[in-house]
């Protein structure tokens, strides 16, 4: 890293040389502006600025006819985010639930993708291994292939009578029919070990309703439809994860493991106690690109569900566009819009504040405190 | 401010060469240690572990794609009934003929013509930015830095709705600009460029400039040249992120003669082509769209491989 500070300050290095050229410097800035405006016109017109006009339509009751700015389209203060946070209603309802689906979604997700990457980057770390490249490469695939033929071929495979099935007949598994299967998970196993019935909910879940839905709506876990596309993205980005932690894995310096080694530690404790601290950042790096891209799941629900069955794969980012371009009600779904972003950017800093370097933070805060003296006693001197 | 954090991230595409070009003693120093220790006894049942590991990943990785391209040959009927088997019976090419009077080639066409365009754009334009930012002192340069690493916080899909909304107050929605000019706003590859150039030596240029070379060309006949890994990476994630692309040409236009791939094959399973269980169609039009991905990634499999880490510094 130490190389890496010093190339950082291109610029101060060559200030001498240039002293005199006063008309290089007025060049520099033409150049630099020159240089960077289209970049920055284009994300004025195509972020900045559609920001603001959605932040304006959430506050609106706007259709889609028109201008969202014209005389005849009412400002509703925060009627929209009411809807969906605090009325009682379908708003608030489907809203819910797709907090509800995409939370489930999250929590099987981001856990089982940074563990199997990990794993594969383990195995195919393996100095041994023959064809290397070659494993790593199919792991990868996935990556690199459009969501939208994934789905069609997971739609296909998951089929009632599909290869999926047909294979778990083999096993003597009697397969459901995957996308058609609005069953909740945790009520699936709740009922086979006997503490409820699907068809009958105790009624002390059902009765009570907490936002809209009832307990035993909330505790439902991922539908089997939503399972199947869980497994599916599973697939899908563990390769990308798996090159992250290879390229970690590559760094970690050979001494430290042999030391490891010339101490006796066996090889789950090498892992345990070496690799893994030593993998600490890119495990964190992983987790939060997770919870970022997760959170944000469309296009396999545009393609494989459109929220169905019984809305068990409804997420806040389809929800939001079937809101605003199918049901035309743009107000809550740009308040939604902006729900899921203040969510997202909450649960990123919380996962940074919980997950960052105590160590560090330590000798930062060490330093400041030092920092602080070293000031104090030179105003007093 | 913003020094130490850019300063950590320059690192990745420089580092990935050094590692590779470690990795070869890596290996012989760990054989050494592996051989003559206490390894020894377990490693006969490591390698089988790792080699029974590998076979079944493997199988799961690569079956799906396997199962793709043999329904694509398969009769409707024979998807239906054998959807393990591997072998075609009869094999058919009757789900490519029914493609082929369908609008697929003109969405193949859409598709190929925005990635030409988006990749094209955003090679050039966030290089030019990239280079600015590494290497042109002027005022307001820090701000600019900050607003792009702010746009990298903001998350793609929340933009869906604001971004309609633009292209339809400027009259753009539902014109083939609409497909690709939005596209062009890159903050994560201007971020990508900016890292590479700041990594190369400064002197070159130096030399160029003595000389009298203006700063554009400088730019374009010195500098861009060296930057060819960088350049590669970046056309290859550009490639990828618009031929793959389906949310922005969902909102940007619904005029059938617009769709792209993504949104066209998409549009099959909900009606039309994908209606009943036509599954050799819809293996087909799948199959056909990874085709040209497939290709691009054999050729470039290194960059990409570098593509990913690169783009994973961002956050």
């Amino acid at each position: 890293m130490s190389t890496v500070q010093t190339a950082a300050g291109p610029s101060t290095g060559r200030a001498p040389q240039r002293a005199p050229g006063k008309g290089g410097a007025q060049r520099q800035t033409t150049a630099g502006w020159i240089f960077t405006t289209p970049v920055l016109v284009l994300l004025g017109l195509f972020l900045f600025i559609p920001i603001l006009m959605a932040l304006w339509v959430s506050f609106t009751d706007w259709t889609g006819r028109g201008s969202p700015f014209s005389s005849n389209v009412e400002t509703v203060g925060t009627e929209n985010y009411q809807a969906l946070l605090t009325q009682e209603g379908l708003s608030r309802q489907d809203f819910m639930t797709s907090l509800r689906n995409t939370f489930y979604y999250v929590v099987g997700v981001v856990p089982t993708q940074t563990v199997l990457a990990l794993l594969l980057a383990v195995i195919v770390n393996q100095k041994f291994l023959k064809g290397r490249t070659f494993f790593r490469t199919a792991f990868y695939f996935p990556a690199v292939v459009s969501s939208v033929a994934i789905s069609l071929v997971f739609l296909f495979l998951f089929t009632g009578t599909g290869a999926v099935n047909q294979f778990l007949a083999v096993l003597g598994i009697d397969g459901p029919t995957w996308f058609s299967d609005a069953r909740g998970l945790i009520h699936i196993v709740g009922d086979w070990l006997g503490l409820w019935t699907i068809d009958s909910p105790p009624s002390g879940l059902a009765d009570t309703q907490v936002m809209s839905l009832s307990l035993w709506e909330w505790v439902s876990g991922p539908s089997v439809a939503m399972s199947a596309i869980m497994l599916q993205v599973i697939w899908t980005t563990a390769g990308t994860f798996m090159l992250m932690f290879l390229a970690a894995l590559q760094d970690l310096p050979t001494e430290v493991e042999e030391a490891a080694m010339v101490d006796g530690a066996n090889r789950w404790q090498r892992f345990r106690n070496v690799t893994v601290p030593h993998l600490r950042p890119t495990i964190l790096l992983v987790i939060t690109l997770g919870v970022i891209g997760t959170w944000q799941v469309f296009d396999q629900m545009y393609v494989m569900t459109q929220g169905g069955p019984s809305k068990t794969t409804l997420t806040p980012a389809y929800l939001s566009y079937d809101a605003a371009f199918t049901q035309k009600q743009w107000g809550e779904g740009a308040a939604m819009a902006f729900l899921l972003f203040a969510l997202i950017f909450a649960l990123t800093s919380l996962q940074r504040f919980v997950l960052r370097d105590k160590d560090e933070a330590a000798t930062r805060k060490a330093a400041r405190v030092q920092a602080r003296a070293a000031r104090r006693k030179g105003t007093a001197a | 401010m913003t020094q130490t954090p850019a300063g950590d991230s320059i690192a990745p595409l420089a580092r990935t060469k050094a590692t590779r070009d470690l990795t070869t003693t890596d290996v012989r120093e760990q054989q050494v240690v592996d051989d003559g220790n206490l390894v020894n006894r377990s490693g006969r049942g490591k390698k089988i572990a790792v080699y029974t590991a590998l076979v079944v990943f493997a199988l799961i990785y690569i079956y799906p794609f396997v199962v793709q391209v043999s329904t694509s040959f398969k009769t409707d009927a024979d998807a239906v009934a054998n959807p393990l088997t591997l072998l075609p019976n009869p094999v058919t090419t009757a789900a490519f003929e029914r493609i082929a009077q369908t609008d697929f080639p003109l969405w193949f066409f859409n598709s190929v013509l925005v990635t030409l365009i988006v990749t094209a754009g955003r090679v050039f334009l966030d290089s030019l930015a990239g280079y600015a930012l590494a290497r042109l002192k002027f005022r307001g340069r820090n701000a600019v830095f900050t607003t792009i690493l702010a746009v990298l916080a903001v998350p793609g899909v929340v933009l869906l709705i604001p971004k309609f909304l633009v292209l339809n107050y400027l009259g753009m929605y539902n014109t083939y600009p609409a497909l690709f000019v939005p596209l062009l706003a890159d903050a994560a590859g201007v971020f990508i460029m900016k890292q590479f150039f700041e990594s190369i030596p400064v002197s070159v240029e130096e030399a160029a400039r003595i000389d009298g070379a203006s700063t554009f060309r400088t730019f374009w006949s010195v500098v861009l040249p060296m930057a060819k890994p960088a350049l590669i990476t970046l056309t290859i994630l550009s490639f990828q992120g618009s031929w793959n692309e389906l949310a922005h040409f969902i909102i940007a236009a619904d005029d059938p003669r617009l769709y792209t791939l993504t949104r066209g094959v998409g549009g099959l399973t909900a009606g039309g082509l994908g209606a009943g269980n036509q599954f050799p169609v819809s293996m087909a039009a799948a199959l056909l769209m990874t085709i040209p991905t497939a290709m691009v990634f054999i050729a470039f499999q290194r960059y990409f491989t570098q593509g990913a880490n690169a783009g994973a510094e961002k956050g």
